[in-house]
């Protein structure tokens, strides 16, 4: 196996030194380099492994050797790429309150950190939250080592790459411009490669498991596995100009490269987002709270209906464009029918905590999950009524929407994966507990003003805008230009600047936190109203 | 597997499965929910009855209420238009002067020559027509080509060096680029007109260049430098600059020409509309 992947890696380095020398342009030419530069440094690592003296596991026959090296691995990266993702968001909303930080360069301005924010959270924080959770919790569910020694690590690596890929990418201005699939097409055939590791680590670990059952958690993280597979292939089909170049062109044409783009679009968000998180849920929460799920008759019924309803749901992007009527129609049914599927997994998580309400007063673990479930429920309820077409005339294209996909991203993703690292970050590093429960508590305060700040400011803004867009005066003429709608929006942009700060604020708080938990670090703090340590 | 056993705190049975600690309890699913997604479901049904929805070989289902999104767009433009369409007619047979006279049509006509002044023309004049360099200020009493109703209607329609076969044209060479003059009699002719145009100045380079204005510059701007608006000749001496009147700015000017362009608007907005752009632009403050 080592001699294997050592032959893969010269091979990628030779390919990557190839491309770089015969580059048709300087961006493909850098990416090349990267390229080979991370196939070398992996060469040394795996010689250094195979001479490695090797350590039979400890303790006795019982006791399963899990993998936790790649799951330490992923929740520092996520912890990273989520402090770069919000820094740059936060960039972002200063620079459309304060349009002069573009500062007039092409690698900083608004139009390239975009897609750079984008994937940063969603692929690269979320992406690694996912990945990395998923390993830890097929583990302990299956009862089995993670399957294989080097895939699991090539696909952690292998998404760093891809990351770094698409976000150097990003700044040299290469992008097939299509909304969270800007990555051109050598990234995307690197990203299948390890994509589809991923699913062959899982899929054989979970072929091992030592539990009758497949557990809840584990059909949402392989529906989100699978699903977005299919996505990634489907909505990346293109024809590279040269082989030597990074351009290439989409297989798809007109309306529908449009529909597939927001059959992808729509489905990142079922799948990445909602799917793989609520394989989270599943497990950290009754873990954390000490209870059983309330109902498995609700998870079957609302895993089969959530998976079988988002993926039409796309077209509810296209209201009042090319596409025809008939997708317009469909998209916005299976939209409405999509909502309580969605509330199902909010559901069964509350629910899930009756009995253990109290711990809500003591344990800002259980305080961040209650509080994404939350915001979980608010943002699949506002999705379907923007998906009817009538409301969606007013919210399209304006700030709502980006008020909508924040509620669900701060308050939704990122507190179930604050909640998960800090439900991690002491066992995987051998350690009783966090350092601080009451810094987490801070985290959660700061950053929940934060989020209310940025959500309220542009449902506000959104509405304002709107408005303002379709507004007549009693002759029938439009009462605005665009620019005094711009002006209009002015102080919701500083506002949800500032709720972004915050954003950040509480994620310094989690970093400090977390690295004084690893050193082994208690501090000495009063427990929240009583007992604080929910786990046992 | 673990034994299936009563939950105590809800007293409802487990499914017996075990994970990592994790046991599921055997609950109903809500009525609540249920239901609701019940309802979702046939109101999906019924609405998709109701509207075209179900893609066929070669056409789809119009729905029973017949709806189509290009149809109800048609309507809403017929509707607005005839909403309007009693100012808009009598705009049509009205002269710009006519309008002017009838209180109810002229604030019609400047109702509507804002809304369209500021989706077409406040990019490059201004939300106010203000101006910007390089961009007329429609509210002063500075007008290159004419400033009364008719000709601000006619610099709308045909455009200033725009690909109109009636555009508004002249062409300002480019006296130091196109070597036509060297570069001491830019210089020269640069002092003059700061000189003309009341500002701080070498006196002897003016002397100089008066010489080489009245030559090279006068056909257009006069030897006086107060402009010929027949030929679209600016005046350079009442203080108020297109591209700007500092002396690096004239320079610039004299020396690479500007020659800015302004787009026709006769196939892009209909003439109801123009006349009430007209209408606007004149009510700013500075028409003639």
């Amino acid at each position: 196996m080592n001699g294997l992947a050592l032959f893969g890696l010269g091979i990628a380095a030779a390919l990557g030194l190839g491309v770089a020398a015969g580059a048709a342009d300087e961006g493909m030419r850098i990416h090349a380099m990267l390229f080979a530069g991370a196939a070398i440094i992996a060469v040394f690592f795996l010689i250094n492994r195979i001479y490695e003296p090797k350590v039979s596991p400890a303790g006795g026959s019982d006791r399963i050797d899990y993998n936790d090296g790649v799951v330490r691995a992923g929740a520092i990266a996520s912890v990273f790429w989520g402090l770069v993702g919000f820094l740059v968001g936060l960039t972002l909303a200063l620079q459309l309150a304060f349009p002069v930080l573009n500062f007039d360069t092409a690698w900083l301005n608004f139009g390239r950190l975009r897609p750079l924010h984008t994937s940063a959270v969603i692929f690269a924080f979320g992406g690694n939250v996912l990945i990395m959770s998923s390993f830890y919790v097929v583990q302990r569910t299956c009862r089995a080592r993670l399957a294989g020694e080097l895939a699991p690590w090539f696909v952690f690596w292998g998404y760093q790459l891809f990351i770094v890929l698409a976000a150097t990418g990003y700044l040299l201005g290469i992008t097939q411009s299509k909304e969270y699939a800007e990555p051109e097409w050598y990234i995307d055939l690197w990203l299948t490669i390890v994509w589809v590791t991923y699913l062959l680590v899982f899929l054989a670990t979970l072929w091992k498991r030592r539990e009758p059952h497949i557990y809840v958690a584990n059909w949402f993280y392989l529906a989100f596995i699978v699903t977005v597979a299919m996505l990634h292939l489907i909505n990346n089909a293109t024809v590279p100009v040269s082989l030597m170049g990074s351009k290439s062109y989409i297989a798809w044409a007109g309306v529908q490269d449009a529909l597939t783009q927001w059959w992808y679009g729509h489905n990142a968000v079922g799948f990445f987002l909602t799917a793989g998180f609520l394989g989270m849920m599943y497990y950290f929460l009754p873990k954390q709270a000490g209870r059983p799920i309330f109902s498995y008759r609700l998870s079957i019924v609302h895993f089969w209906s959530l998976i079988f309803l988002y993926i039409w749901a796309g077209p509810h992007h296209l209201h009042f464009t090319a596409l025809p009527d008939w997708a317009q129609t469909l998209g916005m049914v299976f939209s409405v029918m999509l909502w309580m599927p969605s509330w199902g997994g909010m559901v069964n998580g509350l629910m899930t905590l009756s009995g253990a309400w109290d711990k809500i007063r003591t344990d800002p673990l259980i305080r961040f999950m209650v509080v994404s479930l939350a915001f979980y429920g608010m943002s699949t309820f506002e999705g379907p009524l923007m998906a009817i077409r009538t409301v969606n005339a007013l919210s399209h294209y304006t700030d709502w929407t980006i008020g909508h996909v924040h509620s669900g991203a701060l308050g939704w993703v990122a507190y179930i994966s604050f909640a998960a690292i800090y439900f991690l970050v002491p066992p995987l590093w051998g350690q009783a507990r966090l350092y601080s429960l009451r810094l987490v508590n801070v985290h959660f305060w700061i950053s929940s003003i934060g989020i209310v700040l940025y959500i309220t400011a542009m449902w506000v803004s959104g509405i304002l805008q709107g408005l303002m867009w379709r507004a007549y005066d009693n002759l029938g003429f439009l009462e605005f230009s665009f620019i005094e709608t711009v002006e209009a929006m002015h102080p919701f942009y500083v506002i949800r600047a500032v709720g972004g700060l915050l954003f950040v604020i509480g994620m310094l708080v989690m970093i400090y936190n977390l690295w004084r938990t690893i050193r082994g670090e208690v501090r000495a703090e009063a427990p929240m109203a009583g007992t604080a340590a929910a786990r046992a | 597997m673990a034994e299936k056993e009563i939950d105590e705190l809800t007293g409802l049975p487990t499914t017996g499965h075990e994970w990592d600690g994790i046991k599921e309890l055997n609950s109903p699913i809500p009525r609540w929910w249920i239901y609701t997604f019940y309802v979702t479901i046939v109101w999906g049904i019924a609405f998709m009855i109701a509207m075209p929805s179900i893609p066929l070989v070669n056409d789809y289902t119009k729905g029973v209420l017949g709806f189509s999104q290009r149809d109800s767009v048609r309507q809403d433009i017929v509707d607005a238009r005839a909403a309007q369409s009693g100012f808009r007619d009598r705009i049509e047979q009205a002269s710009l002067e006519e309008i002017r006279d009838i209180p109810d049509l002229f604030d019609f006509a400047v109702a509507g020559g804002k809304s369209a002044f500021s989706v077409n023309c406040s990019q490059c004049h201004g939300a106010g027509g203000a101006g910007a360099p390089g961009f007329p200020n429609l509210n002063d009493d500075a007008w290159i080509w004419g400033g009364n109703p008719d000709e601000i209607f006619d610099t709308i329609r045909v455009g200033i060096r725009s690909d109109h076969p009636d555009t508004r044209f002249n062409q300002m060479p480019a006296f130091l680029a196109d070597e036509l003059l060297t570069r001491e009699e830019v210089s020269d002719v640069v002092e003059h007109v700061l000189q003309i145009s009341g500002q701080d100045h070498d006196e002897d380079a003016a002397g100089r260049g008066k010489a080489v204005f009245v030559e090279q510059c006068s056909s257009c701007h006069q030897e006086s430098g107060k402009g010929v608006r027949e030929l679209g000749g600016p005046n350079l001496t009442d203080a108020i600059w297109l591209y700007g009147g500092s002396r690096d700015e004239i320079r610039k000017t004299v020396a690479t020409a500007r020659n800015g362009v302004m787009p026709a608007w006769e196939d892009r907005l209909d003439e109801v509309t123009r006349k009430q752009l007209a209408t606007y632009v004149h009510a700013l403050g500075g028409g003639e």
